[in-house]
């Protein structure tokens, strides 16, 4: 099963390099991860996608929250949540296919966002399925790039990650 | 303000050595180097924290290691950056593995030298850090004093373990100094590892406990590290259970007891694997389901609830689920389930609990620890009972990894904890000499014995030499077959004993080797030299005596777990199967 780990960590030089680590080591999977700084500039805010039965992710919480700099995490996959992710894709677009394209990223709430005479550049935002579902409906383009950022997460309704 | 409220200007590396002295540190085990010659300096120039020197940095990790194993309290090491440091790394990754507190100071190059490849460079922080419980660098020398008190208050507290601080040259610089204070407390928000255990989680474990009709006590090493053998050892005693320790955890109950079943697991006793099979509770205390206890895991028990104490969470149900968890330091568990006990005066079912015994003492028959006794050919089972009779069972004993290893566990029957030292959970050969030197130089009246094999010790064999320097007179008996003992086992057991490497020609002359020392030998070679050396080499008091006792080269260790079985399925002889 998919799951979506947030945690708050903090923000000291090499405390990501555990983590990363413990994943390595373990032999756990790790299929996005992103991080950056909070409100509280002395932390740092990580989300975590991986996968695993119920006992890998019972390790995997109980072996994050072990390391000294984890603060806390919240396995977001266990009550209702948000997850969003950005993706940039540039594909080639010329001629009859420019219109296609912005078509199509119209379709998906995409936004060009950089256009040379050749190609176009579309950022979609949205759960991770989506995006996939945007490469796949431009499967009669050609893609030059793509960038993801990896899953960001949060609560739904008043719970939060916080101190 | 008051002039004397002003704190003392101290160098990086004085601050350094102040805190160690006001963390009560008494010895630093360590090895000179280019990146901790401040370091160094500033030790000369103070008589407080004693250094001590060793031949390889590894030596220094195990004694650091061992002097916690017996006494409770951290180790500390100082190694230079580069080689030094990674010197080091076989025995951090030990002290892990097992849980010990120990602090490891590293040298490392100038900070603005740090990334270029510079002479000596290692990234000790990147190595270091799978086999640490953390790991910190000093990036303002102001800030060293409340480094250490991090780096003690993270070795000693929760679930124990190795924390590397590594100090770049330029934080330790004579000349400019800081105001020095150490910090009395410490409180970090994203650690917080004293846990008392949940009391509904009690209550629902000695409800369990006391409805069972076979149980047993399975207490591993975090019974020694919670210092809560006493506590351990009233509670069994109190319920009459039958108690097994781990490899780990021997000592924990004392050994001498009628209610001590002896060790569990790959070359536990016969009567503990067999009871751990069949019961149908099992209270694991610090213990955590190893690999080398269990044998596989789809078999483990399967009539068992289980009920398991441990510090640390990630200990519980990792390998084998836990029925009735309770997260908690060992000790404050026990005492309140004492408590309980105490106000409600409960016992349990004593018809078949009485069955129970009974049962096992038909086990007890099975093998009972028996090996051939010879008059030609020295066993080194008999030579271990020797050594327990002539050190009274009081000795600290240290071993290395192999044979020997097993051996000791098996017949040096341990009434105390922090009395067997030994490297569990890495298996580390080279182990046993430098941790009997740690000992000994923290318990100088003490008996420390070191049981090694002439594979284990030639590992570490240089710390003779240290050895020397310190007068530590630890005594070692070197069960000498000539094979690296437990490879040739298993090659006799599984690869039809093709002894692939496990021979170890030109040997040393062990005895002129202790001799060129400055040591004892004392050669054994047949049955009937062992008790008159032995009383030679224990009379010799202040002296290391290296007492090397030919054994027999074709002795098996058993019983021995089939592997891929259950718990009971044990080889008990060369020729007997469960």
């Amino acid at each position: 099963m998919r799951h979506i780990i947030a945690v708050l960590l903090e923000n000291e030089s090499g405390a990501l390099a555990r983590v990363v680590g413990l994943f390595a080591q373990r032999g756990y999977n790790i299929d996005s991860l992103t991080v950056a700084a909070t409100e509280d500039p002395t932390m740092s805010r990580l989300t975590l996608v991986t996968r695993g039965d119920d006992q890998v992710i019972e390790q995997i919480t109980k072996q994050l929250h072990k390391l000294i700099e984890v603060v806390k995490l919240v396995d977001l996959s266990e009550s209702a949540h948000i997850e969003r992710e950005l993706m940039m894709v540039k594909v080639k677009a010329s001629g009859d296919q420019r219109e296609e394209v912005k078509r199509c990223a119209d379709i998906f709430r995409g936004q060009i966002i950089d256009v040379s005479p050749t190609t176009y550049t579309i950022q979609v935002v949205g759960t991770s399925d989506k995006l996939e579902a945007f490469i796949e409906a431009m499967c009669n383009t050609q893609i030059l790039e793509v960038v993801r950022t990896g899953v960001s997460g949060i609560s739904r309704g008043e719970k939060a990650l916080s101190l | 303000m008051s002039q004397q409220h002003q704190p003392e200007l101290l160098s990086g590396g004085a601050m350094l050595i102040r805190a160690l002295r006001d963390e009560g540190v008494e010895f630093v085990y360590g090895y000179p180097g280019g990146a901790v010659l401040h370091i160094y300096d500033a030790l000369f120039q103070q008589t407080e924290v004693k250094h001590v020197l060793v031949r390889h940095e590894q030596a220094a990790t195990h004694m650091a290691d061992a002097y916690a194993r017996a006494s409770g309290k951290a180790g500390v090491v100082l190694v230079t950056s580069g080689p030094g440091a990674t010197n080091a790394v076989t025995g951090i990754a030990t002290a892990y593995m097992d849980s010990i507190p120990m602090v490891v100071i590293c040298g490392q190059v100038m900070s603005h030298l740090i990334g270029d490849d510079a002479f000596q460079e290692t990234d000790m922080l990147g190595i270091s850090r799978p086999i640490v419980k953390h790991n910190m660098s000093v990036r303002n020398p102001a800030d060293i004093p409340a480094l250490v008190k991090k780096a003690f208050y993270i070795a000693q507290s929760g679930r124990p373990g190795p924390v590397v601080l590594d100090i770049p040259k330029d934080m330790t610089m004579p000349n400019q100094k800081f105001p020095y204070e150490y910090p009395k407390d410490i409180k970090l928000r994203s650690y917080n590892p004293n846990a008392k255990g949940h009391p509904g989680q009690i209550k629902k474990a000695l409800q369990t406990l006391l409805a069972a009709k076979k149980p047993v006590l399975y207490a591993g090493g975090g019974v020694i590290l919670g210092q809560a053998s006493a506590e351990l050892t009233e509670l069994a005693q109190r319920l009459n259970l039958p108690v097994t320790n781990t490899l780990m955890g021997l000592g924990a109950y004392p050994a001498t007891d009628p209610q001590f079943i002896g060790m569990l697991g790959m070359h536990g006793t016969y009567e503990a694997n067999q009871v751990m099979h069949n019961a149908d509770v099992i209270f694991a205390v610090g213990a955590r389901f190893d690999d080398r206890v269990t044998n596989a895991t789809k078999k483990f028990c399967p009539n068992a609830t289980i009920i398991h104490i441990d510090i640390d969470p990630a200990s519980i149900s990792k390998t084998i689920m836990a029925h009735v968890p309770i997260v908690g330091l060992v000790k404050p568990v026990l005492q309140e389930m004492l408590h309980q006990l105490e106000k409600h005066g409960n016992t349990l079912d004593q018809a078949a609990l009485g069955q129970w015994w009974q049962q096992i003492g038909q086990w007890r028959e099975v093998h009972g620890g028996r090996f051939e006794h010879r008059t030609d050919l020295l066993k080194p089972q008999a030579v271990i009972e020797a050594v327990w009779r002539h050190t009274k069972g009081d000795a600290y004993v240290t071993s290395d990894v192999g044979q020997h290893q097993m051996f000791a566990a098996q017949y040096y029957k341990f009434d105390k904890p922090n009395r067997w030292i030994n490297s569990g959970g890495l298996g580390t050969m080279g182990f046993g000499l430098p941790a009997a030197m740690g000992v000994k130089l923290h318990y100088p009246e003490a008996e420390v014995v070191c049981v090694t094999g002439e594979g284990s010790i030639q590992m570490n064999i240089q710390e003779l030499s240290t050895c020397k320097q310190y007068g530590l007179g630890v005594k070692i008996i070197n069960l000498n077959n000539g094979y690296l003992g437990m490879v040739k086992q298993w090659q006799d057991m599984n690869y039809d004993s093709r002894y692939s490497s496990s021979y170890m020609d030109s040997l040393p002359d062990f005895v002129k080797l202790a001799e060129a020392y400055g040591h004892v030998g004392i050669r054994v070679t047949s049955p009937e030299e062992l008790e008159p050396a032995l009383e030679k080499a224990f009379a010799l008091k202040d002296k290391l005596v290296f007492l090397d006792i030919h054994v027999d080269p074709k002795e098996h260790v058993y019983p021995m777990q089939v592997p891929g079985g259950a718990m009971n399925d044990m080889f008990l002889s060369k020729t007997e199967r469960t």
